[in-house]
Order: structure tokens, then sequence, then C-alpha cells
């Protein structure tokens, strides 16, 4: 037996490293076990966004929390994860009127979860952004939204645990997991154990492989989105950007980062390999992406992108993730399948499965996330 | 004062490159990395320190030489040829897209 | 049948090699270079107006440049020959070139990557300085344009380029006013028997030092680089280093030209998911490939410098001999008695570079030696103690991790200029062996790509 605490940590993304900050907080031990090195999956490679508008209204509450975390990272961490609350735009172009209608309805029900949206026609935009092309036809502004910098996030709330006194393994990959009397036992690659009365699955796209040791398998779906950065250039947008449609081709965003690069995402998402821990940008997806952002802003055309890459994230079929108790074994939790938007509520999905572990209950409603909803009758 | 002194193929035609608004010699054939440093020292200024920066590699490989145009076009200095009537720039243009929010 | 579909990537001796071999067995190959003309980098050719002979602009290569430019010239109307296209992709079994905006992506039955070398550099505090060029860049300032890139210019660093680019410096008029060589002397003496492989080769090192020498030239072995002086303002003013004895000495300077042999371009080969080891004796991660330039991607050839730093005269061998093996995979009749012998001939260049190697050797203890505030990566501004800072604060010890948090390498030349010393730092603050830090993995776009890219298409 390689070691015993209260609770055990597989994964150690943005959502384990912030449950195992928060668990400290409440005093469990934790031993956090990550196959590779902390944070450099979807947590330290993805977009950045620190955004809480488009998530579903019933998130908001969850978003609220994490927002909470990111304006006090610093303090909590000790460590500078380049959050910025410079705001978020969403725009939609001119050929689907009927999306300003959605952002009304939508910006009217955040308004009722404390989310304030300001909705603008596309001359507004334009004049308060130049960077908008004329396909633009409205916008939704939120103020007090933001973006960070995700390779440094999940690894400083990581340190910050390990300060606090939760044990790490990293280069531990997980390939066993039972629930043996009232313990856990799970097993490395490489023959160690570990031992908890508590199990706690934040393991990203590769969650499914652990849930189904206990009769819980989900259709997760691996997919790799597509990022490319810009060269430095002179620092002048504020917010990050995004566009509402209903095509995964035309949804690209962007935002600028104080150092100037600007940092692009979105359109078709590639291939991605779990088994290998790697992710390929396919370049007609660059390709189709840079197509997408001349439309969003046209003189970003004259820019130069240095580099590209992915990361492994794991989709379900209702893009909403898995997070709570397992319905089959007491003692189990979930908090994976972020379905492409995990990064803004991690630090908040963290405190709120502390709060369920070490409270046994949270007022965050997190009833669309239950596993059971995967469940196949018997 | 200029960095780069010609060794020689002197006797080529001479043509006219605008750098930061004045008309600067160079000689056809040149890459706009010489025209530039035959007769200044800067490429342009370093992002992230104090000092200006003149290329480095010569072979469009270190990134180091992009100037840019009057109309906010990029250029590597070093790959690109002079060409009559180019209007430089050696400080990075304000983005033309800047918010006020 | 179909005519198989060969691209070569490189215009370059091996590509000029490899393109020939194509022709001459029935086949139009494309060929891809992002250069305005063919030659790659030591005959690389000067623009159509210049005048200067080819025994000026070639010395003792000139009837090797000569043969080879007649060679492609000859073959233009055989072959798709694509200049000023950059390969920036390789994905999916197709080769992405982008041309100014126009994009295109190319299948292929068999792609030979003779993507060539790009200078080695071992930072020095001031390096950021206007002034400081790579040694190739001195070369090709001087080759392709006809200028010095200083009024008063040292040679720092090693390898025989050092001294060859700074007599061809010399021989054109320019003012050199040092060559500063890291190497001790007795490191050549130890490598003889490697040098002798090629013995024409090993005789042209020796004339040029004395060359230089009778140029009234300062020649100095085994020393160590202190600082490139200079300002912020104005760039490089002079030299400061320590003799092989040990004594410190200054020179003035306005420009150096800094190098330490090559580093071949393998990042086509690392999109293209070729798989690489570790060489002990460059200390570098190279593309692993067969005896015949095999990579370990199927139809994915390796050649030139591109692979290994073997050299021109290699690099024209192992062209050939890639394209013998494509075409030969590919059910086409080869010489196998011609493949042999090239691949003789790729072996004793083979020896040779490894005498070089060991002549010059590349001074990985001065990566740690660097002092905390000297620039490591000049496109970020990170510093040396930025590196050791993170490295304390994270723990970070692999080389994209260390990347990650500190963005050494994540810049605008991908870590071609600091990745190789970065690495040789993180091992020696680790005390691990550097094969341990690991590699930079390449990501596209191997060079800056528009964001206009395909916008008129
Ligand atoms: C390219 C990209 C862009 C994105 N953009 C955004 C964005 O802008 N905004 C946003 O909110 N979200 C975004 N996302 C989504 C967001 O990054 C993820 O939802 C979030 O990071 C998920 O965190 P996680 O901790 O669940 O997963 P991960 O960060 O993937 O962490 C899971 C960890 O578990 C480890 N693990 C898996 N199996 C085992 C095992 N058996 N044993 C031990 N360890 C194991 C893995 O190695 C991994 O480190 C993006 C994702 C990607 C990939
Ligand atoms: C600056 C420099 C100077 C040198 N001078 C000498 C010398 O004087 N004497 C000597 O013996 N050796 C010299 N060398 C070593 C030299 O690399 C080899 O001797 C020889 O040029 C190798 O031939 P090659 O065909 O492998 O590569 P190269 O001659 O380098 O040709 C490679 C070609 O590939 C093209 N290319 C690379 N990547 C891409 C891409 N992604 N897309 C499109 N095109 C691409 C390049 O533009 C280039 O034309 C020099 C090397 C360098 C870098
Ligand atoms: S000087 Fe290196 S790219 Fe131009």
């Amino acid at each position: 037996m390689s070691g015993a605490s209260d609770v055990i940590i597989v994964g150690g993304g943005l959502m384990g490293s912030s449950a195992a900050l928060f668990l400290r907080g409440h005093g469990l031990s934790v031993t956090l076990l990550e196959t590779d090195l902390i944070g450099r999956q979807a947590s330290g490679t993805n977009f950045g966004n620190v955004r809480r508008q488009g998530r579903p209204i019933h998130q908001l509450p969850l978003a609220n929390r994490a927002i909470a975390i990111w304006r006090q990272s610093r303090e909590l961490l000790g460590a500078d994860v380049e959050y910025l609350q410079s705001g978020h735009i969403r725009v939609c172009y001119r050929e689907r009127p009927e999306l300003v209608g959605s952002m009304e309805e939508y910006a009217a029900n955040a308004r009722a979860e404390g989310l304030e949206l300001e909705l603008l026609s596309g001359n507004a935009l334009r004049d308060q952004f130049p960077f908008f092309g004329p396909d633009v036809l409205a916008g939704s502004y939120s103020a007090t939204d933001g973006h960070a910098n995700p390779r440094l996030a999940a690894p400083a709330f990581a340190r910050a645990a390990a300060r606090l006194g939760a044990v790490i393994h990293e280069n531990t990959k997980i390939v066993d997991a039972q629930k043996v009397g009232e313990d856990f036992i799970v097993t490395a690659a490489d023959g160690r154990t570990f031992r908890a009365p508590i199990l706690l699955i934040t393991a990203g796209a590769w969650g499914n492989a652990l849930s189904s040791q206990f009769g819980e398998p989900v259709p997760i779906v691996p997919k790799g989105p597509n990022m490319s950065v810009t060269e430095p250039v002179p620092y002048s947008i504020l917010p990050a950007v995004g566009v509402m449609t209903p095509l995964e081709e035309e949804t690209v965003y962007f935002r600028q980062v104080a150092r100037g690069n600007i940092v692009l995402g979105g359109s078709t998402r590639g291939p991605s390999f779990p088994d290998q821990y790697r992710a390929y940008v396919e370049p007609q997806n660059t390709l189709s992406q840079l197509k997408h952002i001349r439309r969003l802003a046209p003189q970003l055309g004259k820019l130069n992108i240095i580099r590209v890459w992915s990361g492994i994230e794991g989709y379900m079929p209702d893009s909403q993730p898995v997070m709570g108790p397992s319905a089959t074994t007491s003692g189990l939790y979930y908090a994976f399948g972020f379905s492409g938007s995990g990064f803004q509520i991690g630090p908040g999905v963290g405190e709120t499965m502390a709060e369920i572990i070490a409270k046994g209950a949270t007022d965050i409603p997190i009833q669309p996330y239950r596993i059971e909803r995967f469940a196949t009758p018997s | 004062m200029s960095r780069f002194v010609r060794l020689g193929e002197t006797d080529r035609p001479i043509i006219t490159v605008h750098v930061d608004g004045k008309p600067v010699d160079a000689l056809e054939g040149d890459t706009l990395m010489v025209a530039l440093l035959s007769s200044g020292s800067m490429l342009r200024q370093s992002e992230f320190g104090p000092e200006k920066r003149a290329g480095f590699c010569l072979m469009g490989a270190c990134q180091d030489c992009w100037v840019w145009t009057e109309s906010g076009d990029r250029l590597r200095a070093c790959s690109t040829l002079a060409a009559s009537g180019q209007q430089i720039v050696t400080s990075q243009p304000g983005a033309s897209w800047s918010n006020h929010a | 049948m179909v005519e198989p579909r060969i691209i070569i990537v490189g215009a370059g001796p091996a590509g000029t090699r490899a393109a020939e071999a194509c022709v001459q067995a029935g086949i139009r190959p494309i060929v891809l270079d992002e250069g305005r003309r063919d030659g790659g980098q030591i005959y690389r050719r000067q623009p159509d107006n210049f005048t200067r002979p080819y025994a000026k602009l070639y010395g003792s290569e000139a009837g090797r440049a000569q043969a080879l430019h007649e060679t492609f010239d000859g073959l233009k109307g055989k072959i798709d020959y694509r200049p000023e296209t950059l390969v920036w992709n390789i994905a999916g079994g197709q080769v992405w070139t982008a041309s100014q905006t126009y994009q295109d992506a190319l299948p292929y039955d068999a792609l030979l990557l003779c993507t060539g070398a790009t200078d080695r550099l071992m930072p020095v505090k001031g390096w950021q300085f206007a002034g400081s060029y790579s040694l190739g860049g001195a070369q090709v300032a001087l080759k392709s344009q006809a200028v010095s890139i200083g009024h008063k210019v040292v040679f720092m660093g090693s390898g025989p380029l050092l001294y060859l680019v700074a007599s061809q410096y010399v021989e054109a008029g320019a003012h050199v006013v040092a060559v500063l060589d890291t190497a001790p002397y007795s490191a050549r003496i130890k490598a003889l028997p490697d040098l002798l492989a090629v013995p024409s080769v090993l005789w042209n090192g020796v004339a040029l030092t004395m060359k230089l020498k009778r140029a009234g030239v300062a020649v100095y072995n085994g020393i160590k680089p202190m600082e490139i002086n200079g300002n912020a303002a104005e760039g490089v003013s002079g030299i400061r280093f320590r003799t092989g004895a040990g004594v410190e000495q200054q020179v003035a300077c306005d420009a150096v030209a800094m190098g330490h042999h090559l580093r071949p371009e393998t990042q086509l080969a690392d999109l293209a998911r070729c798989a690489f080891v570790f060489d002990p004796v460059t200390r570098q991660w190279l593309p692993e490939r067969d005896g015949d330039g095999r990579s370990s991607v199927a139809g994915i050839y390796l050649a030139g410098d591109g692979a290994k730093i073997l050299g021109a005269r290699s690099a024209e061998a192992s062209g050939r001999l890639g394209a013998l093996a494509a075409l030969a995979d590919l059910g086409l009749p080869v010489d196998k008695g011609e493949m042999a012998s090239l691949r003789g001939d790729v072996g004793t260049y083979a020896k040779f570079a490894r005498g070089l190697a060991k002549a010059f050797p590349w001074p990985s203890e001065q990566a740690s030696q660097l002092p905390d505030d000297a620039l490591l990566c000049r496109c970020e501004g990170v510093t040396a103690g930025d590196l050791r800072a993170v490295m304390r604060e994270t723990g970070a010890q692999e080389a994209n991790r260390a990347k990650a948090f500190s963005r050494v390498g994540m810049g605008r030349c991908q870590g071609r200029y600091c990745g190789l010393a970065a690495a040789e730092l993180i091992a020696a603050e680790a005390d691990i062996p550097v094969e341990q830090v690991g590699r930079l993995r390449a990501q596209a776009p191997v060079k800056p790509l528009t964001i206009a890219i395909g916008d008129d298409q």
C-alpha cells in the first residue's frame, strides 16, 4: 500500500487540482493522482475563456461561484494566473437575425442570476470595438467576464493544494479502481496502490474508463478543439470575443493577452487520441478557423499565426458534465466530461465537490449533471 | 550611420524606398533588410525589452526582422525584396482596431 | 501505371539530387522551396542582377556549386518547381503549402524532406543587441547580398563555418577584428582520426586558419564568451571574453557573428509524426532513419542536413540515395549497386561529421553558466534567471513543461535559437541528463502563417 488518505482524487486537471485545494480547506487529507503532469491536458491547452455568458442558466450559480474564486486567485494561489476581467462579447451574424431574440431572452434570464449583459447593435459594437466586421449584426456584452492563462491555472491550484498538505503523485496512471469493504483501492499502472474511503474521479475525457469500473459507463466522446496564436501586437483588444451560431464551423473566438498575442480558437474540432494523450490539429481546420476569424474581425487578416495546438476534451451528448455522487457506489464522486466549457467553472467545480464531500450537500444546483441520466434501464 | 557595409555589386540601379517617411536609396536586388541597414542601423523595436533589433539569421528562420508597411501589412525584411515606392515603418503601427472600452 | 506522386521539400544540394534521380527514373516530382531561388544554404544563389563569378562566391566549392546549379537549371521543365512556397504543415498524407495568401494541399506517394539546417546558438549575455547575427546569417549577407554585417566584425562560437565565413569576409574586403573559438585547439587534434575521413575538406579547414592569421585577424582558441557589450539604442559595441589561459579581454566591434555549427530543421519530420532518437554526439534529437533515409513513417524519406548535419557533399549523396530508396519502394527499378556505393559515401561523411563534433564541441556547460540577467529567449525576452525561477517554483524539468510555464521557446522562432541551450540549462539545474529534458515538440506552422491565407481562393 503506497498511501492512505481521506480522499483520493484521480485526475490532476483544473477540477482535480482545485478540488484538492478546497478539500484541504475542509481539513480532509487528500491524495491527487495524475497520469501525466498536473494540468497538461484540457486544463492546460484550452482557450482560456473565463466566461459565464452563454452557459445554461442553471449553470450560472456554479459559474458565479467560480468567478468569485478567479477574482481572488492571486491571493488564494499565491501566483498570477493572468486572470483579466476585461469583458466578453458574444455576437451573431446578419444571416441569423433570430439569434438577437435568443440573446435578449438569455440576457433577461441571466440578470435574474446576477449576470448583467448589455445588448448592442452591430453599429454600436463596431463603434466601441472597431475590430468587428460588417457581417456582425448584434452582440451581447458582459463586462464582468474575462480570460486567464490555462497553462498556469491548474498547476497553480495544485501547488497551493500541496502547500496545504495535499499529496500529489504525477506520472501515476490509475488502471484499476475498486471498493473493498469501506475503502476504495486504486492501483497505478506500475502496481502502486492507494486507499481511501472517498474517491473523486476528475479524469476529464478519460472519465468513462473509471466510471465503467463501477457499472456506470457514459457516452463520452473525446475531441480536440483547435487553437492558434498570433505574434505579439500592441495590446488593444480587451474583451474575449465569440460567435453565437448553430454551426460548429462558424464557432470561432479570440482574445488578446496583455503581452500582445491574440489567441484564436474554434471552428471544426479535430480528432483526439486519449490513449496516446495526443490531439492533432488538422490543417484544414486551421484554415477554416482563420477564414471565419477574418469574417468576424477582418483586420486580423493582416496578422500571422505562429503556433497552433489542440487538447483532449470529453464531450457529453447533452454538453453537460457528469458531476455529483455515483448512483451505484457510496463514497464515489464524479466531475468530468465538461464538454468544451469547463475552464471558467473549474474552480467552482472544485469548491462545490469539496463541499459535497465534506458536508454532504451544496446549494449549487447539480441536478442536470447526475450520472444516472445515462443509466440504461435494466 | 549604417550597420551593413557594401562590399561589391554596387553598380546596380538605384531605387528609393521610404522608411518612416524619409526617402532612402537602395539598390535593385537588395532585400528590405539590406536596404534599411545600409542607410540606418535598426529595423524595429523589441516588444519585450528596451532594445532595438536588426534581425539575426537572415534566412527567414528567427522572425526578428519583421517591419510594417504604412497600411499595416507585415513584411519579413530579410526575405522580401526592396521595391521602389515602398512605404516602410519601423515601429509597429498601433492597432487600427483598438477598442475604446 | 499512374505516375507516382513524389514531393521534395527543399531545393538545396539534397533536394536537387533527389529531384534529378526522380527525373532520371521518368518521374516529374514537385519541388517546393520557400526561397526565391534554388541552391539551398551553401550554394545559395545571388539575385539575378548580381555579377560575382562562382569562384568569388563559393571559393573552393565553386565547381560543386556550379554543377549543382546547372543540374537544377537542367531539371526545369521536367519538375514541378514551386519557389517561394512554404511547407507549413504535413498531415493527413498531404503537404500543406503557403505562398503569400495562396494555399494548397498536395497528396504524395513519397515525400522527401530535404529541409537543411539553421545555426545552432549558445546565448551570450547581450546577444539581443542589434549587430548580433547568426554565423549563417553573416554568410547569407555576403553571399546573397554582398554586404558585411558590420564595420568591425567579430566571429564567435565554434565549428567549421566559423573559420570559413570569417575568411570569406576577409577575402571580400570586410574588416574582421577577431575569431573567438570556444573550442580548444586540443580538441581538434583529438578529432584528427575522424577528420581524416575526408582529407580534402580537412585541408580546407587548416588552410582557412592560416589565411586568417596571415590577414592579421586575431584568432583565439578555447575562449569563454562573457558578454556582448552594447546598449539598447545603438546595439553592439564590443565583446568581453576570457581567453583559453583565463585572462579577461575585450574587443571593440559593431557586429558579432555567432554560432556553434548547425542544427537540422526537423519540424516537418516531427509534424509528419516521424520517430526521433537522441544523438549523444551532438546532444540533439534527430529523426530516426535507416541507412537509405527511410523515416519511421512509410513513404517519408529524410535527406541532407535536415536529418543530420553531415555537410553539403553528404547532402548530395543522401538526397540521391533517399530518392532511389523511394523509387525502389514504389516498385521502380533502381541500381542497387549505386545505392550501396552512396550508402558508403554517406558513411564516410558521417565519420567526418563525428570528427567535426569532437573538434568543435558544443559548449553545453555555457548554458548553465549564463548569468541570471542574460536573455535566453530572444523572441519572448525571457532571461536565464526567469527560467531558473520557474524551475524553482514549479519543479518543471521537461522541455515542453518549462516552455509552458516560462515561455522559453514559445516565440516566433519556435525555439530554433534558444531551445537547445534551454534544454542544457534545465539539465544542468536539475542535474539530469539532457535527453531526459526531452525536446520541444514541433508545432505548425513551421514559420509564421498569415491569417489571410486562402482569402482570395
Ligand atoms: C483546446 C480546448 C479549448 C477549450 N476552451 C475552453 C474555454 O475557452 N473555456 C472553457 O471554459 N473551457 C474550455 N475548454 C474545456 C476545458 O478546458 C475543460 O472542460 C476543462 O479543462 C476540464 O478540466 P478537467 O480537469 O476535467 O480535465 P483535464 O484537464 O483533461 O484533466 C483530467 C486529467 O485526468 C488525468 N487522468 C485521466 N485518466 C487518468 C487516470 N486513469 N489516472 C490518473 N490520471 C488520469 C489526465 O491526465 C488529465 O490530466 C477547452 C478545452 C480544450 C481541449
Ligand atoms: C547559413 C548556412 C550556411 C552554410 N554554409 C556552408 C558552407 O559554406 N559550407 C558548407 O560545407 N556547409 C555550409 N552549410 C551547411 C549546409 O547546410 C549544408 O552543407 C548543405 O547546404 C545542406 O544541404 P541540404 O540540401 O541538406 O539543405 P539546404 O541547402 O539548407 O537546403 C534546404 C532547403 O530547404 C528549404 N526549406 C526548408 N524548410 C522548408 C519548408 N518548410 N518549406 C519550404 N522550403 C523549405 C530551404 O529554403 C532550403 O532551400 C551552411 C548551412 C547554413 C544554415
Ligand atoms: S533575420 Fe531572421 S527571419 Fe529575417
